[in-house]
């Protein structure tokens, strides 16, 4: 929605990249079928979740039962979707369908919050505590830094290449 | 079934569960806040917990734990939209709102991921 832009590139990308319906009255253009785009979801997440299990089946947890497979995963994730939604937003139109299979399927199943979640619970009930702390504060730290990374450097190749 | 066909089929029915609840839970109020993203994740946390609890207790097997936890939960839950809402709130202004994201996601959903493990485990352990 172009015609709407009136602050800074970053405006153009709604909060809730799934919905964006803080950023847009409620969507004006035709809807697609809703199977169509749970369909796409669906295909997106399986693949996601499948990949993220392949990185937990060839990365486990060492013997000091840190999952960094898991913290890998979430801050891989959360580069690519800075990357990926600063793209469909400002770059091309993508297709309708590209962003709900990749953003809200693909990565959304690949990255996992529960599993973070249990994790901790996993490694508080056997009794360390100060991993679990560890764990908490850095797969946090690594996907906001990764996230704003992402974004950021890729609106800036934008603008240059906007310059020219 | 193979256990790369039993997380597809998990991932295949979670994530559009997320999208479903998000949509679902965003129509319904007016803030900037993500409460959608937030509600599939602390949901996704206390299943997730449930589901462990219920397996070392020696009640929830393998395919289950696939099946429902790394498939189900895994894509029901989410780490990169979770990390790209807190972000749009930040450079949108709304940095309470973002700190408020990370703080309410992490406090609810490990509170719900041990109710939920503390609850199975005493149920079948």
């Amino acid at each position: 929605m172009p015609s709407q832009r009136t602050g800074p590139p970053a405006s153009a990308e709604p909060i809730d990249p799934d919905t964006g319906l803080s950023a847009s009255p409620r969507r004006r253009e035709p809807r697609l079928p809703h199977y169509t785009v749970l369909g796409v979801i669906a295909v997106g997440g399986a693949l996601g979740a499948v990949a993220r299990y392949g990185a937990s089946r060839l990365w486990p947890a060492g013997t000091d039962g840190f999952p960094w497979a898991t913290l890998t995963v979430n801050a891989v994730g959360c580069l690519v979707i800075g990357v990926f939604l600063v793209v469909v937003s400002e770059v091309f139109s993508a297709h309708r369908l590209l962003r709900p299979f990749f953003a809200t399927g693909v990565l959304g199943g690949f990255t996992t919050f529960s599993t973070y979640c249990v994790d901790i619970v996993r490694l508080v009930d056997s009794g360390r505590a100060g991993p679990a702390l560890a764990y908490l504060a850095a797969t946090l730290v690594a996907a906001m830094a990764a996230v704003s990374a992402g974004a950021w450097s890729t609106r800036r190749v934008v603008a240059k290449w906007g310059e020219r | 079934m193979s256990d790369i066909l039993l997380v597809a089929l998990g991932g295949a029915v979670g994530a559009p569960l997320r999208y479903l609840t998000d949509r679902a839970v965003q129509s319904r109020h007016d803030t900037v806040f993500p409460w959608g993203t937030f509600t599939a994740n602390v949901v996704g946390s206390l299943i997730l917990g449930v589901l462990t609890g219920a397996a070392l207790a020696g009640a929830a097997g393998h395919t289950l734990q696939v099946l429902l936890g790394t498939g189900l939960c895994g894509a029901l839950t989410t780490y990169s939209t979770f990390s790209y809402e807190t972000l749009r709130l930040a450079e949108t202004g709304a940095r309470f709102f973002a700190v408020a994201n990370i703080a309410a996601s992490v406090v609810a959903g490990l509170g719900a991921a041990f109710a939920g493990f503390a609850v199975a485990q005493s149920l079948f352990g």
